[in-house]
């Protein structure tokens, strides 16, 4: 589903180097994990492959069923099936949760060239996958993310992916900020998207959410590479031990 | 004090290209009154103060420079609303396009009609709000209107209007120079709306004097579009009895000059005014707004919300100025002026002021002036949404303090429809 190779990326204004050949392969139907501690370039990872500006590709490749991606705007990358839930979700004061969500499906598909869904089909789509994750009609009819709890502005996320049931889905620290109920929550509706077509990258500073989202794979990262890669357990250690140990291992 | 020559030259030039229109004695005496404020004052010029953003001169030449007429296929706006439309064509009335001038609980005429009679409630009206918005600060052009207005319509609404009077301006010629002036009169707890919508002429000169006795009601929404190369200078005057209310709205696509300047005063104890102007401009486009409320009463709320969204060198100008005289105690003063700048060559001229001498009032104001935030932004194009999309939707959502001052929805959702297909046009 999504290959990585080689993946350099530095800072577009600075001379400094995040991405130090990034080596990635989530196959189709998959969870992988990617641990790491601040600053290891998890983040940016997430940013450069949903095509956020300021950042600057040196050298390497990421793929998608084969298609460049990084070549795509934003937009592009979106249609064909990546989607990014942020860490930070924004707000956008003035534009309707539900005008936001329509808009965005809309234009998805009609860019693959499909027919565009009515208003009537929309909403009552809308209404079962909200009331799945617990989202009231109020939170579908207020400004995108105004006004939400940390909670509210994550569910509203997996809502989003809900409705546009991307192929390669991407978590950026979707934990952060969670209290156990709202990461259960979250992690249900991650769940419930799971599906032999479609892939995950769940990007976490903490095991965790890995107890609820399971992973298949677990890669840490540290100083812009991928250190270490295997499966459940390796989550499980760092939990005890902490990015320390593998650290020294990888100086060493 | 006299007057620079080179004003007096340029008042005299303009005037000369002007004729009083004929009426009744006490219609001539009012005019007479006016055209001599206008020579005492002087037309405006680029070195007086309150033109200091905005440059008067081809609203104060003889003759106005040429706007070619727009040629779309677009419906005019309020077109779906069951209201009263009276049409002017370059200022000159149309009564095959107009409907018949009568509605229960209001009476409706045209001031050439009513300039003619010897007797009329207007001509204790006429002119005077204007009069009295000339202190502290002069407004010219205004006087120069009541001089010289060739038609309006005097509307008295002596009781709840069942629908709203609709004042189309079509624009027919490409020199047209026209003076309309309006006069309205609300009466004690009596309701109006007026809309306005249409480029006029070429060049425009409108006053609107609006007096609203006590516990009446007065909503206004306008639009100012179309036809690109027009000028318009517009006042209205707004006299607020006790526990009156006054709401404008004002939605500017396109127009090489326009100034609107909107003078209220609050004369009767919990009064409430809200003025509110969204503006969308595209090049050689300038756009003034400049408002003036006088809180002398009690408790009275004022809003002043006023955004603009510019670029490839639109400019967008806001003077706004609460005033709270002595007394005017409990006052809630409000006034925000923004600017959303699409790029760098675009500008936007604030001048917020504020003036108060009572001490137990609220007042606040503020003015900004920024690009579309790209955080915003990319969050919406990783959705899918292609960014010249993402880039309206954010301008709507930056607009919409602004329209959401439009109390009726069904209008407010017309505005938004002229928006949208003014953004639409914009992409292609």
């Amino acid at each position: 589903m999504l290959t990585i190779k080689n993946l350099h990326v530095k800072l577009e204004d600075e001379d400094k180097q995040i991405l130090k050949g990034v080596d990635l392969e989530v196959e189709a139907g998959k969870v992988h994990a990617i641990m790491g501690p601040n600053g290891s370039g998890k983040s940016t990872l997430s940013y450069v492959l949903s095509g956020r500006d300021g950042y600057e590709v040196t050298d390497g490749s990421a793929t998608m069923e084969g298609e460049d991606i990084l070549e795509m705007e934003p937009e592009e990358r979106a249609a064909a099936g990546l989607f990014l839930a942020f860490q930070y979700p924004v707000e956008i004061p003035g534009v309707g949760n539900m005008t936001f969500l329509r808009t965005a499906l809309n234009s998805q598909r009609k860019a693959r060239g499909e027919e565009e869904l009515s208003a009537a089909d929309f909403l009552k789509m809308i209404r079962e996958k909200a009331k799945a994750l617990k989202i009231d009609a109020d939170m579908l009819k207020r400004p995108v993310n105004v006004g939400f709890s940390g909670g509210e502005k994550k569910r509203n996320e997996i809502l989003q992916m809900a409705v546009l049931e991307p192929k390669m889905c991407i978590l950026d620290e979707t934990d952060s900020g969670l209290d156990v109920d709202a990461m259960k929550l979250v992690a249900d509706g991650v769940n419930a998207l799971r599906d032999e077509g479609r892939s995950f990258l769940v990007i976490t500073h903490y095991q965790r959410l890995l107890d609820h989202i399971v992973p298949d794979v677990v890669h840490i990262m540290a100083n812009g590479r991928i250190i270490k890669t295997g499966g459940p357990e390796l989550a499980l250690e760092v939990e005890k031990n902490g990015y320390a140990d593998l650290l020294t291992e990888e100086v060493a | 004090m006299a007057l620079p020559q080179a004003k007096l030259d340029m008042t005299e030039a303009r005037l000369a290209a002007l004729s009083l229109p004929g009426g009744a004695a006490w219609a001539t005496a009012l005019r007479e009154d006016a055209l001599a404020r206008v020579r005492v004052m002087g037309l405006p010029g680029r070195r007086d103060e309150y033109w200091k953003y905005t440059d008067p001169t081809t609203l104060t030449q003889p003759q106005p420079p040429e706007a070619a007429l727009f040629a779309g296929d677009e419906t005019p706006v309020f077109g779906g609303l069951d209201r009263l439309k009276i049409v002017f064509v370059d200022g000159v009335f149309d009564a095959e396009a107009s409907d018949d001038l009568s509605m229960a609980g209001i009476e409706i005429d045209r001031l050439e009609d009513v300039a003619k009679a010897d007797i009329h409630w207007v001509k204790d009206l006429y002119g005077v709000l204007e009069t009295r918005g000339q202190v502290p600060v002069q407004r010219p052009l205004a006087a120069l209107n009541t001089a010289f207005a060739t038609d309006g319509i005097v509307i008295r609404a002596t009781g709840k209007a069942e629908k709203p009077v609709s004042i189309q301006y079509l624009h027919g010629s490409t020199t047209s120079d026209a003076i309309l002036h309006h006069v309205i009169k609300v009466e004690e707890g009596a309701e109006l709306t007026v809309l306005e919508n249409g480029p006029a002429a070429a060049r425009f000169n409108k006053v609107m004097e609006v007096d609203v006795a006590d516990g009446g009601r007065f909503n206004h929404v306008r639009t100012q579009g179309r036809d690109h190369q027009r000028r318009a200078a517009t006042h209205i005057f707004t006299r607020l009895g006790q526990e009156s209310v006054f709401k404008s709205f004002t939605l500017t696509a396109n127009g090489m000059l326009t100034r609107n300047e909107c003078i209220i005063e609050f004369t009767g104890d919990d009064g409430v005014a809200h003025v509110a102007g969204a503006c969308v401009g595209d090049g050689d486009f300038h756009h003034d707004d400049t408002v003036f409320v006088t809180h002398d009463a009690v408790n009275c709320e004022s809003r002043q919300v006023f955004k603009k969204v510019l670029r490839n060198g639109a400019t967008g100008v806001f003077q706004g100025k609460i005033l709270v005289k002595q007394g005017a105690q409990k006052t809630d003063g409000y006034q925000i002026s923004q600017a959303l700048l699409l790029d760098d060559d675009s500008q936007f001229l604030a001048k917020p002021e504020l003036e108060i001498y009572a001490d137990d009032v609220a007042c606040s104001h503020g003015s900004t002036s920024g690009a579309i935030d790209e955080t915003s932004l990319f969050y919406l194009r990783s959705r899918g949404v292609p960014e010249s999309e993402a880039q309206d939707l954010l301008v709507l959502a930056f607009l919409a303090e602004a329209i959401q001052e439009i109390e009726d929805d069904a209008i407010a959702e017309d505005i938004l429809d002229r928006l949208r297909a003014w953004l639409e046009r914009r992409r292609k």
